[in-house]
C-alpha cells in the first residue's frame, strides 16, 4: 500500500542535512507508530480472524459461505453500493453548482455561506436524519403544510424511510465534502482568464465550460472518490433512519454484532467492507497525488 | 465576475439562496426549532418552551454530555500529542517510512468506524488487554479515530510552515530540542489549535464505534440521543443535540481563543 502513497516531495525540504544521524530520527517515529499498529491495525486484523471462526468452534469457511450466500447480506452490499454512488453523483452536483457560485458570482454574505457550509463538517451526521424526521416526516411540517393547502389528508411526502430519504440526507451532510476542494481549485484560477474569455464575447456557460470546468476535474474526483468512500461507511444516518429497507453494510455490522452477538458472522461483513473501503482508499490517495502534483497546491 | 448581466446574477443567487435555505440552514433550525417544541403537528411548532432542554441538562441526559465532554477532552488530547510528535517524527524520518507512517495514521479515516469499534470488541476483550467494559475502550476507540485527523491536519501544517525558521536557527547551532520547543511547535500552535477543536468537535457527535463497544456505564451523548429517537422521543432527542451543538461550539470558540493568543504571542 505505501507504493500508491506517492506524494510529491515538499519542494523547501530538498536541503536536508546529511550528517544528521539518521538512526535516532527512525527511532522517533517508532513509538507513535506501535501505538497505532496496537489500537488501529492489530484489532482490524482480529477482525479477519474473527471472521474464520465457525459457531460451532474451530476454524473453517463455513462462516464466510453461509453469510456471502445470505439474502440480507446480498441487499444490504447492493443497497449500500447504490445509496452511495448515488448521493456521490448528488453531492458532485450540488457541490459545483454552490462552489461555482460563491467562487465566482460574489455576493454580499458569502464568507457566512462558506462559514455554514465548513460547520456542517464538524456536525455529526445523524443531525440531518434527525431533522428530516421533522420536516420531511409523515407527520412532518412539509407534509402538514402541503395537506393545509391541498386539503388531503394523506401525506404527499412519503420518502423518508426509503433508500430516496437516505441518499438525500447523505446530500446534505457530505456536499462539503465537494465543495472544499472545489473552492480550493477555483481560488487558484486566475480572474484574468474569466474576463479575457468574456470580453472575446464568450457566453457565461462557454466560460463554465471551457476555462472554469477543466481546472474542477481533478478536484471533482477527489472530492467525489472522497465522498464515495465516506456514504460508504457512513452509519448515524442509516441507523436513525431505523427502516427495514434501507439496511446498509455497516449498520448490518452493527446488528450481527451487538444485536444478535454473532461476532463471526459481523466480522466477515465487516472484512468485505474493509477490504471495499481500503480499494476505494487507495484510488483517492492516487488522485489526491495527482492533484496536488499537477502544479498548484491546494490551500 | 461570471455573470455580467443584472437578471442573470439575480436569477442565479436567488436558486443559491433558495439551495442554501432548503439544504443547509432548514435541517439546523428544524433541529433547534423541534427541540423547543411542545408538539409539531401543522406547519409550524407549538408550545415553544425551554421544558426540554432542562430535561436535557438534567439526569441521564447530563451524565451523558459529561460522559462526552471527558472522552472527546482524553480521546482528543492524547490523539493531538501523539499525531504531532508522529507528524514531526515522519518529516525528518527516511522517506519510506515518513510513507509508511502517513498511510498508517490515514488507516482510520478509511475503513467505517463501525469495523474499527468491532475490531476493539475482539481485539481487547480479553487478557491482557482487558478494555471490554470499562470507559476506556471508548476513549480507545475515540482516540483512534481522532488520531487520522489530528495527524493529517498537523502534517498538512508542516508542509506549508516555511523551513527558513527551522534551518536559521539549525544554522546558529540550537539543539534539535531546541529547535522543536522554541521553533517548530510555537509556529505550528495555530494549526495545533484548529486540530484540537475538530477533534473534539469529531469525537463529540462520534457515533459508529462508540455504539459497537460502549458499555451502560459510559454513555456517550450521541448513544443516549439514539436511544431516545429508538424510544420515540424524538422532540428530546432533538433538544439534546441541540444541547451537543451549542457544547461543542462553545468549545471550538474557547480552544480558537487559546490559539489566538497563542498566534499573538
Amino acid at each position: 500500500m505505501t507504493a500508491v502513497l506517492e506524494r510529491p516531495a515538499p519542494a523547501a525540504d530538498a536541503p536536508r542535512r546529511a550528517s544528521a544521524p539518521r538512526i535516532r530520527q527512525v527511532l522517533w517515529t517508532v513509538p507513535p507508530l506501535l501505538v497505532v499498529l496496537v489500537v488501529a491495525v492489530y484489532p482490524l486484523i482480529r477482525v479477519c480472524l474473527e471472521s474464520a471462526k465457525l459457531r460451532s468452534g474451530g476454524l473453517g469457511l463455513g462462516t464466510w459461505t453461509s453469510v456471502l450466500g445470505s439474502q440480507a447480506f446480498r441487499s444490504a452490499l447492493w443497497r449500500t453500493v447504490a445509496i452511495a454512488v448515488t448521493s456521490t453523483v448528488g453531492c458532485l452536483i450540488l457541490g459545483t453548482f454552490l462552489a461555482i457560485i460563491l467562487a465566482f458570482v460574489p455576493f454580499p454574505g458569502s464568507a457566512i455561506v462558506g462559514r455554514l457550509i465548513d460547520t456542517i463538517l464538524s456536525l455529526p451526521s445523524f443531525l440531518i436524519t434527525l431533522a428530516f424526521t421533522f420536516l420531511y416526516g409523515t407527520a412532518g411540517a412539509v407534509n402538514a403544510l402541503i395537506s393545509s393547502i391541498s386539503g388531503s389528508t394523506s401525506p404527499a411526502l412519503n420518502f423518508l424511510y426509503t433508500p430516496a430519504g437516505v441518499i438525500a440526507a447523505e446530500i446534505t451532510f457530505f456536499t462539503p465534502f465537494v465543495i472544499r476542494p472545489l473552492l480550493a481549485a477555483f481560488a487558484v484560477l486566475p480572474r484574468a482568464q474569466l474576463d479575457v474569455a468574456a470580453s472575446l464575447g464568450a457566453s457565461p456557460l462557454r466560460v463554465l465550460r471551457s476555462v472554469i470546468m477543466p481546472e474542477a476535474w481533478p478536484a471533482l474526483m477527489a472530492g467525489g472518490s472522497l465522498v464515495l468512500l465516506l456514504t460508504l461507511n457512513e452509519f448515524g444516518i442509516v441507523l436513525f433512519t431505523g427502516a427495514k429497507g434501507v439496511i446498509t453494510l455497516p449498520v448490518l455490522i452493527y446488528t450481527r454484532g451487538i444485536v444478535t452477538f454473532d461476532l463471526p458472522g459481523a466480522a466477515v461483513i465487516a472484512t468485505v467492507q474493509i477490504v471495499l473501503s481500503l480499494v476505494l482508499y487507495i484510488a483517492y490517495r492516487m488522485i489526491f497525488a495527482r492533484v496536488t502534483a499537477g502544479g498548484s497546491r491546494e490551500e | 465576475m461570471l455573470l455580467w448581466s443584472r437578471r442573470g446574477r439575480i436569477a442565479v443567487l436567488t436558486a443559491f439562496t433558495l439551495v442554501v435555505l432548503i439544504v443547509f440552514v432548514a435541517p439546523l433550525a428544524t433541529v433547534l426549532l423541534a427541540g423547543l417544541a411542545g408538539s409539531w403537528n401543522g406547519p409550524l411548532p407549538s408550545g415553544l418552551g425551554f421544558a426540554r432542554f432542562s430535561e436535557a441538562l438534567s439526569g441521564e441526559n447530563l451524565a451523558s454530555l459529561s460522559v462526552s465532554l471527558q472522552t472527546a477532552f482524553i480521546a482528543g488530547g492524547l490523539a493531538l500529542v501523539l499525531g504531532a510528535w508522529a507528524a514531526i517524527a515522519a518529516r525528518e524520518a527516511p522517506k519510506w517510512l515518513g510513507r509508511l507512517t502517513d498511510a498508517i495514521f490515514h488507516l482510520p479515516i478509511a475503513v467505517p468506524s463501525v469495523a474499527i469499534g468491532l475490531g476493539l470488541l475482539i481485539a481487547f476483550n480479553a487478557r491482557p488487554l482487558l478494555l471490554g467494559g470499562t470507559r476506556w475502550i471508548v476513549i480507545v476507540a475515540h482516540f483512534v479515530l481522532v488520531l487520522a485527523f489530528a495527524f493529517s491536519a498537523v502534517s498538512a501544517a508542516l508542509d506549508r510552515l516555511n523551513p527558513a525558521f527551522r534551518q536559521a536557527a539549525e544554522s546558529l547551532g540550537a539543539s534539535p530540542a531546541r529547535v522543536l520547543m522554541r521553533v517548530t511547535l510555537p509556529l505550528l500552535m495555530p494549526a495545533l489549535g484548529a486540530a484540537a477543536g475538530l477533534a473534539v468537535a469529531l469525537s463529540m457527535g462520534e457515533l459508529g464505534a462508540t455504539v459497537m463497544v460502549y458499555p451502560a456505564t459510559w454513555k456517550t451523548l450521541p448513544v443516549t440521543i439514539f436511544g431516545l429517537t429508538d424510544r420515540g422521543q424524538a422532540f428530546q432527542a432533538a433538544a439534546s443535540t441541540t444541547v451537543l451543538l451549542l457544547v461543542t461550539l462553545l468549545v471550538l470558540v474557547l480552544l480558537g481563543r487559546i490559539r489566538g493568543r497563542a498566534a499573538v504571542r
